[in-house]
């Protein structure tokens, strides 16, 4: 999982952007590096950005707003998704989802105060024969229930 | 395009036209033929049926997103979208089948159940796509339950995450998400018409919305430019006009033009009665084809702004206030002042000025004022400082003093040299149909000592920027002719068929020689010698090469010259005479190429012809019944000097402020304050009117008819859109001046002046307002030759036979950096400004720019301890005046740069009185400087600022 990695200064950006000029469609692959490098696209990323690839600053806030995984703060040190799609919900997803938002008093995208777990939706993990399915720090876990979760947030630290 | 109003050809046909072989197929039961490539939807459209739609509209591409234009089509599989499926031979169509209906009411369904219901009270009643598409499919009945959606502000339980609320940033429209239907016309319009790809669709799915910026941005603080389009394609009330909400929709609208820049743009102006609710672009404007830029399409309101002046005054002296008389006092006080100046100092003592703004007609009236009435050639326009030397340097090489193409022409060009000029800012309509063009491929090379937006901004760079030291044009262009001629890439065929061999082997010996190749100026220009022979290369070679110049080539010492070389270089490399090549001057104002047409200059009669030729003589003293002085007359720099000396002593002048924009403002101060009758002629108490013992007030460009003639000498008609606020039309009030020293005039309509200019100026012989009826606007030369006008000049042979090339010399100018003043100054415009800003500051487009600025490089900023947003003054040997500097790598080191749009600035005062060679067009362009820090407004500032106060005070009027 992308860690964040200190504070997102000029030079870093533009190191992080001169290393993805040259490739041929370059925007996302330097997106994706950001988030890599900060654990989320800064702000301060999008002019730069827009200058060296000689497009609108609206064209690359079109396209980092398209994907929801691209962060616009850092998310916490560990990041579970819990599967929202329909084989999931089926079998007790939505149940699941409600519960662990309830325990740790968050909603959507919420990380918990002391930045130790952010929890978000995720639409099919295609683990549908192990449903519910969850995802923690990229790592698929599948027959998800309250207790597993409970283990889950409590090795995170939640 | 909002459909209303209108007349039958300016329905919205879907999809933009095309070009291509007849393809012929059924629609609906009707036969019709098409060119390939046109959609079905066109098609349709083409043969009366219009097909619903909402993401389409004919100024863009087709998208395919809104699916309500699905038609059926014989043998083929679904429902296509009609706005994204071209014609073929023998399709057989149905537009409105059971199954397509259907859909189309379904679809009809989901958009309405995220849409307001509040029409009654929406400002795009009436004027809205959405609401004409539910009457057109017959939606009857949404099913939907409420529920999340992005119009209802609050639900029961709380706030509606979803609903977000109006922008109201830029001063003069709305951005309101709740009514966006998110068809994305809005965000097309910016890329694909104006080019500055400001907006973007952010989130998806259900979240998808608008959006100007990126994350932190509003509308204001994102790169729009305010240029309309997308209000335009917008098809619901999300993007509306603030005008309209307030003064609701207007019920009519006449054709007009422009009154701004020399694009010369076409207008719907919609007004209810006589109140002018909009402007809106004209989608058959042969100059901006339906786009608009801030200024024409917003920045109006000058023309009911208070400090308009509506009734004349007159004052005995300059110290005295003025008092507000009757038509027939002010015009009696002029007449007899001026005649009793004629009578004393003699007849060549007083003269009139021309304006670049006012219309054909009135500038024909004033410079006959001059020529029939004051009995002498004192007679110039506000051209002499802007574009003079194209009037010479184009004449001498070409045979004609005006722009080679017409701007359609740019849709065909491959490589394009943009000269001194800063279309983005200066002629933004222009620059988005090159940057279009670019986007397409072509090339571009840019020679400006700023790095203007066109060197690189979003989806456009340039591929040679020769960032020049100011002053050295004339250097730059014979080294690219010396790159062309010594490594053989010239057209020996074009010059040796069109051209006159002997002065080109002439031309060709001068640039051949190594003093002026890019290696020897380079150290003199500033110009990498590897940069300026590849640019020179890829003129050469790189397919039809057109040149766009602006007042960065005219106004030097050397403007002439530079005109002339570039004449040269088109010449050289074949490039005159088709679509997409040639010499294309970007004029500043709306008419100065009608004005230099219509005789304003001293020297010539109306037509370019000398006034010491006694057959031209003979024709205007034919008609007018007298005689014409067969001396040329002062120019306006001599008119000053004389004014100084004591031999010139009054001036009728009108619609231009020569205090604000001629150079070396305290010598013009002083040659307006050295004369006994100054009439100015204006909308406003301008700058020039503080020297003025008569005040006339003017008409603006929707209270009049008349014509103007823009950059590609395309005659356009202005016409009345309402009755003129002080009385008279302008052309009228000169008319009366005439009248009242003994002229006799009786014209009732330009169209008369119109028949007169045509009866006695050869390229205008055809031109009739009948003919601009029909025709919407001619380019002339129009006459027998080409009745229609015409588009391309020079198409089988130069106009005076044979092309000539000019040894183009370089010589420095005198105003030099040195030790007291080691920067060099050059000026400009920006975009929401408009020349002396008489106009735009006094409308919402100081938003943009409330102050002029002077650009300054980080490193001579850095010498000098300024950091950005200091008070700065700015000194050279005419004068000093204080602004705030703009610390930015735009300008080179030892460069700087202001604009003049703001009085209390006054950057004028700066600028010299060196000129061109051959017409005194003033040298703006290159003044050597020195920069520092200040702590507030010189003291040439606080006196003028007490001045202008005093000189503006208004006695109540008499009872």
């Amino acid at each position: 999982m992308p860690r964040p990695n200190g504070e997102p200064s000029a030079d870093r950006i533009s190191a992080v952007i001169a290393d993805h000029l040259h490739l041929e469609g370059p925007l996302l692959p330097m997106l994706h590096a950001m988030q890599e490098e900060f654990g989320h696209v800064p702000q301060a990323a999008v002019d730069p950005i827009a200058a060296a690839l000689n497009i609108g600053k609206a064209e690359v806030h079109g396209v980092i707003s398209f994907y929801h995984d691209f962060r616009e703060a850092p998310a916490g040190r560990h990041v579970v998704k819990i599967c929202r799609a329909e084989a999931c919900q089926s079998v007790g997803g939505d149940t699941l989802a409600e519960a662990t938002l309830a325990k740790l008093g968050l909603d959507w995208h919420g990380t918990t105060r002391n930045g130790a777990v952010t929890i978000e939706p995720v639409y099919c993990l295609g683990l549908c024969a192990c449903a519910p399915a969850a995802m923690v720090d990229g790592k698929v876990v599948g027959r998800v229930d309250e207790a597993k979760m409970a283990t889950i947030l409590k090795e995170a630290g939640a | 395009m909002k459909d209303f109003i209108i007349p039958q050809d300016d329905r919205d046909m879907g999809t933009p036209a095309r070009t291509g072989a007849p393809v012929t197929l059924t629609i609906d039961g009707f036969e019709i033929t098409v060119p390939e490539g046109t959609s079905v939807m066109r098609a349709a459209a083409e043969a009366g049926i219009k097909v619903p739609k909402l993401c389409a509209t004919d100024s863009l591409e087709a998208f395919g997103s809104c699916r309500l234009c699905v038609v059926e089509i014989e043998g083929r599989r679904g429902t296509p979208a009609s706005c994204t499926t071209p014609v073929a031979p023998g399709m057989v169509v149905h537009t409105q089948s059971s199954k397509v209906k259907k859909i189309r009411k379904g679809v009809m369904e989901l958009y309405i159940s995220d849409h307001p219901l509040d029409c009654l009270t929406c400002a795009a009643n009436g004027d809205c796509e959405l609401q004409d598409m539910a009457g057109m499919v017959g939606l009857r009945d949404v099913r939907y339950e409420p529920g999340r959606n992005h119009f209802e502000q609050r639900f029961a339980v709380g706030p509606n995450p979803e609903y977000i609320p109006k922008d109201t940033s830029n001063p003069y429209f709305t951005y309101d998400p709740a009514k966006c239907i998110v068809c994305s016309r809005c965000v097309r319009a910016c890329e694909e018409v104006q080019g500055t790809f400001a907006l973007t669709i952010e989130g998806r799915g259900f979240e998808s919305r608008v959006k100007a910026g990126a994350a932190a941005d509003d509308f204001l603080s994102s790169d729009c430019v305010s240029c309309g389009a997308c209000v335009q394609a917008c098809p619901t009330g999300t993007l509306q006009e603030k005008s309209v909400i307030e003064l609701g929709t207007p019920e009519r609208s006449v054709i007009t033009t422009c009154a701004y820049c020399g694009v010369g743009c076409s207008f719907k102006a919609e007004l209810n009665g006589d109140e002018l609710v909009r402007m809106v672009p004209y989608k058959h404007g042969k100059a901006n084809r339906g786009h608009s830029c801030v200024k024409g399409r917003f920045a109006y309101g000058y023309a009911t702004h208070q400090d308009r002046i509506l009734n004349p005054m007159i004052r005995e002296t300059i110290h005295e206030p003025w008092r507000e008389v009757s038509w027939d006092e002010a015009l009696g006080f002029a007449a007899a002042r001026l005649s009793g100046l004629q009578e004393k100092y003699g007849r060549r003592s007083i003269g009139v000025i021309t304006s670049s703004r006012c219309t054909n007609e009135e500038t024909y009236l004033v410079q006959k004022l001059a020529r029939a009435v004051f009995r002498n050639n004192n007679t110039d326009t506000c051209a002499r400082v802007c574009h003079s030397p194209t009037g010479y340097g184009l004449g001498q090489t070409f045979g004609t003093s005006a722009g080679t193409q017409d701007f359609d022409s740019v849709e065909h060009t491959d490589v394009v040299i943009v000269i001194g000029a800063n279309p983005t800012d200066g002629h933004p309509v222009f620059a988005s149909r090159l940057k279009k063009r670019l986007r397409q491929g072509a090339k571009l090379i840019v020679i400006d000592p700023r790095r203007i937006d066109l060197v690189k901004s979003a989806h456009i760079a340039a591929s040679h920027h020769l960032q020049l030291r100011p002053g050295t044009n004339v250097a730059v262009v014979t080294a690219l002719a010396h790159a062309i001629v010594t490594e053989g890439l010239f057209d020996e065929a074009f010059i040796r068929e069109r051209c006159d061999w002997d002065e080109f082997l002439t031309y060709a010996e001068f640039v051949r020689d190594p003093r002026n190749s890019p290696e020897a100026t380079e150290l003199l220009t500033g110009v990498p010698a590897a940069e300026l022979r590849a640019a020179a290369r890829l003129f050469a070679r790189g397919g039809n090469g057109a040149i766009y110049y602006g007042l960065g080539v005219t106004e030097h010492s050397q403007g002439s010259t530079t005109v002339m070389g570039i004449a040269n270089l088109a010449m050289l490399t074949g490039n005159i005479g088709r679509k997409g090549v040639g010499v294309n001057p970007l004029r500043g104002q709306n008419n100065v190429q009608g004005s230099c047409d219509m005789g304003s200059f001293p020297h010539e009669l109306p037509g370019y012809r000398h006034v010491k030729n006694p057959e031209v003589r003979a024709i205007f003293e034919n008609i007018w019944g007298v005689e014409i002085d067969a001396e040329p007359g002062l120019r306006i720099p001599n008119m000053l000097d004389a004014a100084v000396d004591g031999t010139f002593k009054g001036l009728y002048c009108q619609g231009e402020d020569i205090l604000q924009s001629d150079p070396d403002t305290k010598h013009v101060a002083a040659g307006l304050a050295a004369m006994e009758c100054v009439i100015v002629h204006d909308l406003f108490l301008n700058e020039t009117a503080n020297y003025a013992h008569v005040f006339l007030p003017g008409s603006t460009f929707l209270e009049k008819d008349g014509t103007f003639t823009n950059a590609e000498r395309r005659i356009n008609r202005v016409r009345k859109v309402m009755a003129p606020r002080n009385g008279y039309a302008d052309w009228e009030i000169t008319q009366m001046l005439a009248n009242a020293m003994g002229a006799g005039w009786t014209y009732t309509h330009p169209s008369q002046i119109m028949d007169e200019i045509a009866a006695t100026t050869p390229s205008f012989a055809g031109v009739t307002y009948d003919l601009l009826e029909e025709k919407g606007s001619v380019q002339w030369p129009c006459n027998e030759k080409s009745p229609e006008g015409t588009p391309l000049m020079h198409v089988d042979g130069f106009v005076r036979g044979r092309g000539r090339f000019i040894v183009t010399e370089y010589v420095a100018t005198d105003e030099r950096s040195g030790p007291r003043f080691p920067l060099l100054l050059t000026t400009g415009r920006i975009l929401s400004q408009y020349n002396v800003g008489a106009q735009t500051r006094r409308t919402a487009n100081v938003v943009w720019h409330d102050q002029d600025v002077l650009e300054i490089h980080p490193h001579d900023a850095e010498n000098r301890g300024v950091k950005d947003g200091d008070w700065v003054r700015i000194a050279s040997r005419s004068g000093e005046t204080t602004l705030r500097a703009q610390v930015t790598d735009r300008v080179a080191p030892g460069v700087v740069y202001t604009t003049f749009h703001h009085p209390d600035t006054q950057a004028n005062v700066v600028t010299t009185d060196f000129s061109d060679w051959a017409t005194n067009c003033p040298e703006y362009k290159v003044t050597a400087v020195q920069v520092g820090l200040s702590n507030g407004p010189t003291g040439w500032q606080q006196d003028y600022a007490v001045l202008a106060e005093q000189s503006r005070r208004i006695l109540p009027a008499a009872e």
